[in-house]
């Protein structure tokens, strides 16, 4: 189990890259995790007819957890998610390889001492973009550190 | 002078759709969540983890909008529930048939723990004037919802920006 604390990382550290095949069950299941009906996420007659693209694809809040579990992955599970911000820019289909990846671009520590990271992460499809987030995440600044314990004025996401 | 419909132009900063979830936070749809993106976080997964860093089980928090998303079909309403309401009240106010979200921001705070239930407010922030795009001519917007628990702690505040627009042609 990955345990980062924030003296371990540097800007400009990379992320190891996360390669998934996404298939019908992936794009269908996630529609169905994040109760998300909407045919475009799981009828492809649908999509290529009224959507006018390829397959069905992969909804944003599903998506939005594949970036979270990427970036909890390399923290470990005392990561806690501060602020995502994505920017969509196409979509990742049924038959697409999308690739996560990220890069710190931020290491500091806010005045009530809680560290922070800033990632640059990124879903690519052929080394496209699809859709990119700038991920803040509270990491321990050492080893009985618990950002998940901060609530009221000592968390300042 | 803003060119919006009236009815428009009274939504921008006005709380409105508030709106309680239809089902309280519960693990078995976390798990699902989980399994969904192959998320082996222990906090999740394994109770002593998450008794010692989260004082018991949490959802993963970009899992928020599940817990406010009207079920699709229900015997006390008589259409289809949908989420985001504000924006589908823009597409018809603004006769945009189609619409994409181009950014979304996701801000948290209080942890969501199993057995609460969430409550969801909109606030429509801003509407451009027509614009035209490669899509076609539409409007851009932003809408913030709030979600918090029944105690009335802020759990996560989401920023939305959508364009809304019709097809050339």
């Amino acid at each position: 189990m990955n345990n980062l604390t924030l003296g371990a990382v540097k800007v400009g550290d990379t992320i190891p890259d996360f390669s998934y095949d996404v298939t019908a069950t992936t794009v269908a299941f996630g529609a169905i995790a994040t109760r998300d009906i909407r045919p475009m996420h799981h009828d492809k007659d649908f999509a290529q007819n009224r959507n006018g693209v390829k397959d069905i694809f992969l909804n944003t809040p599903n998506l939005a957890h594949w970036f979270e579990r990427y970036v909890t992955d390399w923290t470990g599970p005392k990561g806690r998610p501060g602020r995502m911000k994505f920017r969509m820019k196409g979509s990742v289909f049924c038959g697409d390889t999308m690739v996560f990846k990220g890069t710190v671009t931020d290491v500091s520590t806010d005045d009530k001492g809680c560290g922070w990271v800033t990632v640059d992460v990124r879903v690519d499809v052929e080394n496209a973009t699809m859709t990119s987030c700038e991920a803040r995440f509270a990491v321990p600044t050492g080893g009985s550190d618990n950002p998940w314990a901060r609530k009221g004025d000592d968390w300042q996401p | 002078m803003s060119d919006l419909p009236g009815i428009v132009e009274s939504w921008i900063g006005q709380r409105r759709h508030e709106e309680d979830g239809e089902f309280d936070v519960e693990r078995g749809f976390v798990l699902t969540g989980c399994s969904s993106v192959e998320n082996g976080n222990p906090l999740y997964w394994d109770e002593k983890v998450a008794n010692e860093i989260s004082g018991g089980w949490i959802a993963p928090p970009t899992m928020i909008s599940v817990w406010c998303r009207p079920h699709f079909w229900a015997p006390y309403r008589d259409e289809e529930g949908l989420a985001l309401r504000t924006h589908f009240d823009l597409k018809e106010r603004l006769d945009c048939p189609e619409a994409i979200m181009s950014a979304d921001e996701l801000i948290f705070y209080e942890p969501v723990r199993m057995g609460e239930r969430v409550k969801q407010y909109q606030i429509l922030q801003s509407v451009t004037g027509p614009k035209t795009t490669k899509l076609g001519t539409g409007r851009f917007w932003n809408i913030q919802v709030g979600y918090e628990n029944m105690k009335g702690d802020l759990l996560v505040r989401e920023e939305i920006a959508g364009f809304g627009y019709k097809k050339e042609g």
